[in-house]
């Protein structure tokens, strides 16, 4: 059935077909080349390693970011607590940058997880095809005359052949997904630099106005607390709002 | 027919299936050129649909070459465009 298929199938198969060829012939690595199996089953194990360790950075920056949308919520609160609209506002608009990128992470970790549990599948299914060959061979050869097995067997090792060519080209969009990933990454990360997901209260360089603002809402509303609570302590005071200065800053 | 959908596994199905198949794969092709995401997906949601319903996954002994080679399952309209229309038949 040579020629069969549509565009996009025909891209497809020369595809693979290009990576067969490039390949020694299959027949060949399959009979004597076990060593060639156990390259490509390592390259197989390496690619999956490789979505694995991109899965992984991506969770944690998936933690990071959830952290601080609880810290910039609570921050809000406060702010909005304290009378201060504009500060709880910066907060959530913190909030909502981190909660986009949080979703766009989640995403492509659920991606690279079906990627990892597909090309597990694949190195499997690889692995049996292999096997089947082993055995294959023996009963081709044990019931067609030589002519006729070197026929079937080239047919055989080719099936296994294409199973190859088409992980080897699982394994590099795996690379390329992963490598796109990498950069989306560290994309993230430089807004994370430059402060974008901030914890507000953080002291430090680079803060600014807002930020200092709020730090100070935060701290004088901790104040606030532990001294009513000290006043209750010693009773004094009664339930009176102590009158603290907001800061010299203000 | 055997029909393999790339990076997951082979299939066999009928051969009348064969031009169903076909022109499901170049009106998806059309799509692409015409930038009708929507309409791209349509018929390549389609053309799975089709081997699900008629195919029969080859067992892990059978050992064939495939006459039909479908993109991955969750090929982007983007890989589509780049790979599948004009320049992109002539493969890398």
């Amino acid at each position: 059935m040579a020629g069969m298929g549509g565009r996009m199938s025909t891209v497809i198969k020369a595809k693979i077909s290009k990576l067969l060829d490039r390949a020694e012939d299959p027949s060949e690595t399959l009979d004597y080349g076990y060593q060639k199996q156990v390259e490509l089953l390592q390259n197989v194990k390496k690619g999956i390693a490789d979505v694995v360790t991109s899965k992984k950075r991506l969770q944690m920056q998936s933690q990071k970011l959830e952290q601080q949308v609880v810290k910039l919520d609570t921050q809000a609160r406060q702010a909005v607590s304290q009378g201060r609209e504009d500060l709880a506002r910066a907060a959530l608009e913190r909030k909502t940058v981190a909660q986009t990128e949080l979703q766009s992470l989640d995403t492509q970790v659920k991606e690279l997880e079906t990627q990892q549990e597909q090309l597990t599948e694949n190195e499997k299914k690889l692995k049996a095809k292999i096997e089947a060959f082993r055995t294959k061979k023996e009963v081709i050869k044990a019931q067609y005359s030589a002519a006729e097995a070197q026929v079937k067997i080239s047919e055989a090792a080719n099936g296994v052949g294409e199973e190859m060519a088409d992980l080897g080209l699982a394994i590099q969009r795996a690379e390329d997904k992963t490598e796109q990933m990498r950069a989306r990454g560290q994309a993230v990360e430089e807004l994370e630099a430059a402060g974008t997901f901030d914890d507000l209260t953080q002291i430090g360089g680079g803060q600014d106005d807002i930020d200092k603002e709020l730090a100070q809402i935060g701290a004088g509303a901790q104040v606030d607390d532990e001294l009513s609570k000290m006043k209750a302590e010693l009773g004094s005071g009664g339930g009176e709002k102590p009158a603290l200065e907001e800061g010299e800053s203000k | 027919m055997i029909v393999r959908i790339s990076g997951e596994g082979q299939f066999t199905l009928p051969d009348d299936d064969a031009s169903r198949l076909n022109e499901l794969d170049n009106e998806a092709v059309a799509a692409v050129e015409g930038g009708d995401e929507a309409k791209f997906a349509e018929l390549w949601a389609q053309m799975l649909a089709l081997v699900e319903k008629d195919g029969t996954e080859l067992g892990a002994d059978e050992l064939e070459e495939s006459d039909v080679i479908l993109p991955p399952r969750d090929v982007t309209f983007a890989e589509a465009a780049g790979e599948f229309t004009g320049e992109g038949l002539i493969p890398d």
